[in-house]
Order: C-alpha cells, then sequence, then structure tokens
C-alpha cells in the first residue's frame, strides 16, 4: 500500500512560543533545555528541529502524550501554525512560502482536517456539516449536495442527513467530521486525536472503518494520537514525539523492537508484542538451494553466512536446514526423503500466529511473501529474543 | 482647621478652555450635525407616528401573539394583553407608544452600530483594551453628563434624546457581541480556518452564528437600558411615559408619575419576556436542534 512517493517533508522544524521567537533560536540551536529557555527567556520551546518524510499513500502516525507538541506539529502541515524555522514540503511545495490565496487554495483543495472534538457546526444539519469545506471553496449548494450525500453514504451515516451534530453520538459526530474532510477529496486527511474524545468499543470500530476506507481510497493520513495500540494499530509509519523533540520514526516492529533510546523502550514496554511484530520484520537470512543440487558439503559452506539454508524443489521450499543441524549434516544427506518438511509461514503473521508452529518444528520457520517465494527465516531464539523485554536494547 | 487642596493649576482656565472649543464647535458645525441627523430623526418620528395611527387593539394583538409565539406559555400571553391594557385604560396610550418608538428606534440604532464594534473589537485585542475602559466610562458616567453637550449640539428635542439614549444603551451589545465571538470554540473556527475559510467566512459561517445567543442577551440588556432613559430623556424632550413623570414631578402629582411608572415598568416586562425567550429559543436551537 505504500508507495515510495515522498508527500510531506518536515525539515528542520522549530517552533518557539513567545514575545519574540527568532530572538532564542540561537539558544535552542545550541541545545539549551526546555526548562532553561523558558526560564530564562521565558519562551515555550514546542517544536525541536523535527524531520519527517511521509510517503504518498501511507499512514503516518505521530505519537506522543500531552505536551509533546504534537498537535502543534500537525497544525504546522496545513499552516494554521507558522514554525519558527525550517520548512515544510508537500508534493515538493514550500507551504511557508504560499501566498494567502495559494494557501487557501491549498486549504480548500489538499488537505483537509479532522479534529479531536469533532469541531462541527451546531447549527448546522450533518449534510450541511459535511458540505462546509466544498461551500466555503465556493461549489453551489446544489452540486454539493450531491457529493456531500456520496460521503455520508461512505461513511455509513445516510438517514441522518437532516439531523443536527448534537442529535447524535460522538462517533456518529466524529463520522460527519471525517465525511467533512473526505468531501473536498483532499489528497491528504490531518487527523488531530480523532478517536481520542470516543468511547474505548467506538474508537475501535472507527479505526476498523479508517482503514477499511483508506484501503479504498489511498489518503495520505497524519494522524495524531496518544494511544500506542491506536498508533501501531493504524501506521505504515511512527515517529515519537517527546517536549517537542524526535526521539524516533520507524514502522511499529521497527519502533518495539529496536527502540531508539530509553523513553522509547519504556513507551513501548507494556505492548503485547506477540500481537505487533510480524514474522517478517524477524526474517533473518537464509540460502537458497535446489533440493537435487544439495548435499552436506556445500550446505556446510553455505552455513558460514546463513542462519539456515532452504532447500527448494521447483523454487517451492521443501526442507530447511539451521546451524543447529550442522553437526548432523551427514546424517541427514544420507536420505534426503526423510529430512523433515519446512513449514513455512507468510511474512505478514504476528508472532502469535506463529507460536504453534514454532512448537512443532526443531528447525527455523521459513517465511514466505504469501505465493510460496522464501524470503528468509525465524527461529524461536530470534522469537524470544524479541519477545524479551529486557534484552531490547 | 480645614486644610484646603492646594490649587496647583487653574482649572478655570482649563474649563473655559473645554467650553470654548465645544462653543466653536458647536456654533460652527451645529447646523450640519442637525442636518445630518434629520434621516434619524425622521425615522424616530415616521415610528412613533406609526405606532399612534394603528388602532389600539392592533398593537396590543401583535403585542400579545408575538408574546405567545415566543414564549408559549398562556399565562404571560395573557398578562401581556392585560397590561397592554391597562395603558389604555390609564390614558397615556399615545405616551407609551411614543416611549415605544423611541425605545426601538434608540435599540435598532445601537445594535446596527454595537455588532459591527462588537465584532472589530473580538478580532484585535489592542481595539479590544482601548474599547473596553471607554464601555466602562460610557456606563458608569452619569448620563445627566451626556445630555449637556448633546443639547447644546441640537437644542432640546428628540434628536438628543435619542442620542443620549444610543449613548447610554450601546454597551451591552458592544461587550456580548465582542464576548459572544472570543467564546466561539477555537476549534471550530481553526476547522473552517482549515478548510480555507477567508475570515470573512468564518465570520458568517461560525462565529456569529454560535456568538447569536450572547448577543441576543445583549439586545435584550441594550433594550431594557434604552427603556429606563425614558424618563431622564423626556427632560430634554423626548416626549412620552416619561413626560408624564416630569409633569408628575413639576406638579407634585403622584398619581401621575405613578401610573406612568407602572406602565414603563409593564412595557419593561413585555419587551423582556420577549427578547429573553428568544435568546433561549436560539440557545437550544443551537444545542440539541430543532
Amino acid at each position: 500500500m505504500t508507495g515510495n512517493e515522498m508527500k510531506i517533508r518536515v525539515e528542520n522544524v522549530y517552533k518557539v512560543f513567545g514575545d519574540n521567537p527568532a530572538s532564542v533560536m540561537d539558544t535552542v540551536r545550541a541545545g539549551a533545555s526546555k526548562s532553561e529557555i523558558l526560564e530564562k527567556t521565558s519562551h515555550v520551546v514546542g517544536i525541536r528541529d523535527v524531520s519527517l518524510d511521509i510517503r504518498a499513500g501511507e499512514t503516518f502516525v505521530i505519537m506522543g502524550l500531552s505536551g509533546s507538541g504534537k498537535s502543534t506539529l500537525i497544525r504546522h502541515f496545513n499552516r494554521l501554525i507558522e514554525p519558527t524555522a525550517g520548512r515544510i514540503l508537500v508534493d515538493g511545495v514550500d507551504v511557508l512560502k504560499m501566498s494567502e490565496v495559494e494557501l487557501r487554495d491549498f486549504r480548500r483543495n489538499k488537505i483537509s482536517m479532522v479534529f479531536q472534538r469533532f469541531a462541527l457546526l451546531p447549527h448546522k444539519t450533518v449534510l450541511d456539516n459535511v458540505i462546509c469545506g466544498l461551500t466555503i471553496a465556493g461549489m453551489s449548494r446544489s452540486e454539493a449536495r450531491e457529493q456531500g450525500m456520496r460521503q455520508i453514504e461512505l461513511v455509513g451515516l445516510d438517514g441522518f442527513e437532516h439531523r443536527y451534530p448534537k442529535q447524535l453520538s460522538g462517533g456518529m459526530q466524529q463520522r460527519v467530521g471525517l465525511a467533512r474532510a473526505l468531501a473536498t477529496d483532499a489528497e491528504i486527511l490531518l487527523m488531530d486525536e480523532a478517536f481520542s474524545a470516543l468511547d474505548p468499543l467506538i474508537r475501535n470500530d472507527m479505526q476498523a472503518q479508517l482503514k477499511e476506507l483508506q484501503a479504498r481510497l489511498h489518503k495520505t493520513i497524519v494522524f495524531i494520537t496518544h494511544d500506542l495500540d491506536e498508533a501501531l494499530r493504524l501506521g505504515d509509519h511512527i515517529a515519537i514525539l517527546k517536549d517537542g523533540e524526535l526521539r524516533q520514526a520507524g514502522t511499529g516492529p521497527d519502533i518495539l523492537i529496536n527502540p531508539a533510546d530509553e523513553y522509547v523502550a519504556r513507551f513501548v514496554n507494556d505492548v503485547n508484542r506477540a500481537r505487533v511484530v510480524t514474522v517478517g520484520s524477524l526474517a533473518e537470512k537464509a540460502g537458497l538451494m535446489p533440493l537435487s543440487d544439495a548435499n552436506a558439503a556445500n550446505c556446510d559452506a553455505l552455513l558460514d553466512d546463513n542462519e539456515a539454508i532452504i532447500l527448494t524443489d521447483d523454487g517451492k521450499p521443501c526442507h530447511v536446514v539451521g546451524r543447529g543441524d550442522r553437526h548432523k549434516l551427514d546424517d541427514l544427506f544420507r536420505d534426503k526423503t526423510v529430512m523433515p518438511a519446512a513449514v513455512c509461514i507468510d511474512r505478514g503473521m504476528v508472532l502469535e500466529d506463529g507460536f504453534s508452529l514454532l512448537a512443532g518444528t526443531q528447525n527455523p520457520l521459513v517465511i514466505t511473501n504469501g505465493s510460496d517465494v522464501p524470503l528468509g527465516v525465524v527461529t524461536r531464539q530470534r522469537v524470544l529474543h524479541a519477545l524479551a523485554r529486557d534484552a531490547v536494547r | 482647621m480645614t486644610a484646603d487642596f492646594p490649587e496647583l493649576i487653574d482649572t478655570r482656565a482649563l474649563r473655559i478652555a473645554i467650553d470654548d472649543s465645544f462653543n466653536l464647535i458647536v456654533a460652527n458645525y451645529g447646523e450640519a450635525l442637525e442636518i445630518a441627523f434629520l434621516p434619524v430623526l425622521r425615522v424616530l418620528t415616521a415610528m412613533e407616528q406609526f405606532l399612534q395611527w394603528l388602532p389600539w387593539y392592533v398593537v396590543l394583538l401583535v403585542l400579545t401573539g408575538l408574546t405567545y409565539v415566543m414564549v408559549r406559555n398562556l399565562s404571560a400571553t395573557v398578562g401581556t394583553a392585560v397590561m397592554m391594557f391597562l395603558i389604555g385604560v390609564i390614558g397615556i396610550w399615545d405616551a407609551a407608544m411614543a416611549t415605544i418608538a423611541l425605545m426601538l428606534t434608540a435599540t435598532i440604532l445601537a445594535v446596527l452600530l454595537g455588532i459591527p464594534i462588537g465584532i472589530a473589537m473580538s478580532r484585535s485585542n489592542p481595539m479590544q483594551s482601548v474599547t473596553l475602559p471607554v464601555l466602562d466610562i460610557m456606563q458608569t458616567m452619569p448620563i445627566f453628563v451626556y445630555l449637556i453637550p448633546f443639547v447644546m449640539l441640537f437644542g432640546p428635542g428628540k434628536i438628543p434624546a435619542l442620542l443620549a439614549t444610543i449613548v447610554f444603551a450601546i454597551p451591552p451589545v458592544i461587550r456580548l457581541t465582542n464576548l459572544g465571538i472570543r467564546q466561539v470554540d477555537a476549534e471550530v473556527t481553526e476547522a473552517m480556518t482549515s478548510f480555507g475559510a477567508t475570515s470573512r467566512q468564518r465570520l458568517f459561517i461560525a462565529q456569529i452564528p454560535l456568538a447569536l445567543p450572547t448577543i441576543m442577551a445583549g439586545i435584550n440588556q441594550t433594550t431594557m437600558m434604552a427603556l429606563s432613559m425614558v424618563v431622564i430623556a423626556s427632560m430634554i424632550g423626548a416626549g412620552g411615559l416619561g413626560y408624564q413623570v416630569l409633569q408628575g414631578i413639576q406638579r407634585l402629582e403622584v398619581s401621575r408619575g405613578l401610573l406612568a411608572g407602572l406602565a414603563i415598568v409593564f412595557l419593561a416586562i413585555i419587551f423582556d419576556r420577549i427578547a429573553q425567550a428568544y435568546g433561549r429559543r436560539m440557545q437550544q436551537h443551537l444545542h440539541i436542534g430543532d
């Protein structure tokens, strides 16, 4: 789902709040701490030297606790907040260099936003709220209504279009907010803690609905949350922010397995890794060799560089030989027909799904890409390592 | 022994300077100003004549109907009818109509001026910090002080009465327009901005509609303050119920003052009920929809 094209590029963005932010930038750049700067200059550092690359069509989650600057950061993307220093490029265009008219155009057509507390107009019906962005852009009401009804159906609110927001539940109100953001057909969707104000069950539904919508629409979504589970569930990439600084950015399993520092490690400590980490992310290098060519000698040689050798028959994995088998290679190759069969697992499976397979075999599991093409192996040791919390760093 | 406050400067010179410069304004621009405010006078006179021309039962029915539509309460509706009827019975119907005309004209003009000022204030902190103390002064300055320059400029009559009433009654609508707009949920205005709204679109799509209940409360207060000015305004020729009270004082007729005063109370109750019910309705609409 993730394309390679860069959609949003954040380059060394700083945001300092106060009377004269430019004057303290040197101190900030020199690395003075947040409290130091507050005490000396009564300026607050909101964002410090954040750089991010967000690809087209991906869901990029920015995560942090309250006060980490995540909501400040997301408001830089559509310039609701201007940075003190740095650049923000959307499709290669510097958002900060846009004139007022260009910026308005950009907000009307290219980027839209969903808010934590919905931010709907209480005096307008659901339909009028949904088409709000369109009428602001100058579309005629009749045309906008037609388009708006499509969005209302898309988020499953048909039948409620003439109600008022306060007559709906929180989850439904946020669907109105989502439909409003989708209605302008913007390529980029900014979601500022969009589901945080909802009940846990409703939040689950909304996450599922967003995933489903995203599978169809392929928007570039920037999602803000303080909830790690939500981040792992939705994000193709996750960035962790603390005190306005970027601590780590990467895929969910990346962050779980290789936390960049103690803060991130503590942050991800409570996550059930077995449900998040995919076997693909733990893949180890394996040599491939057609079964017909394999013998004890060439396998032994290959095991110097590889964790295991996958023996293939017609390109498909049939047996696997791990390092643990090295001392008994001769025995194994005496009769290839009694060699234990390779156990395959799709790379997208999470560890939990692989437990019973791992328990059932002495050998490493062969990771495939879904069409039986072997990609590597995963060993028990590797899985246990990934699950062990103290071994993480 | 009393120690007199030392005379540090000669205030006589200051007073003379103020008076002289004001006299200069009166002499040079008095006539121009009077002509400029002629249309306002025409509106007021037309309103007064129209209300007095209408048969009494039409006015009574309209106000009663309005009460019913807004308040939806039978006793309040009957109350309006009875109170208006009593005003007629007392024999001061025409004076009451003149008072309503002054009050409505002053309120309408105050609202037309006050809402834009309030909006401008809500958008600029410097403007707010300048305007708020001015409004405080306007509301605390004894009302008679306004009468002096207005009477000097226009002579006794309806225009100075109307202008003094507007000055006295305008602060609430300005204050509450400013407050109402500032209290609009920041996330909602931010949402409008994020969809590319201009500041004008933001104002008309989100800020004014959401601030409307508060603005209505301001208009209600303005109406009540305009009504409370009628007695004082009558001293410089506004006529109406206030003039009846004034005559009561001059002739030492308790009954005349009391009855006219009662009529003012009746009008206050009627208009307050209607305006408040309207504000409540709007609030409801904003919170749960129709």
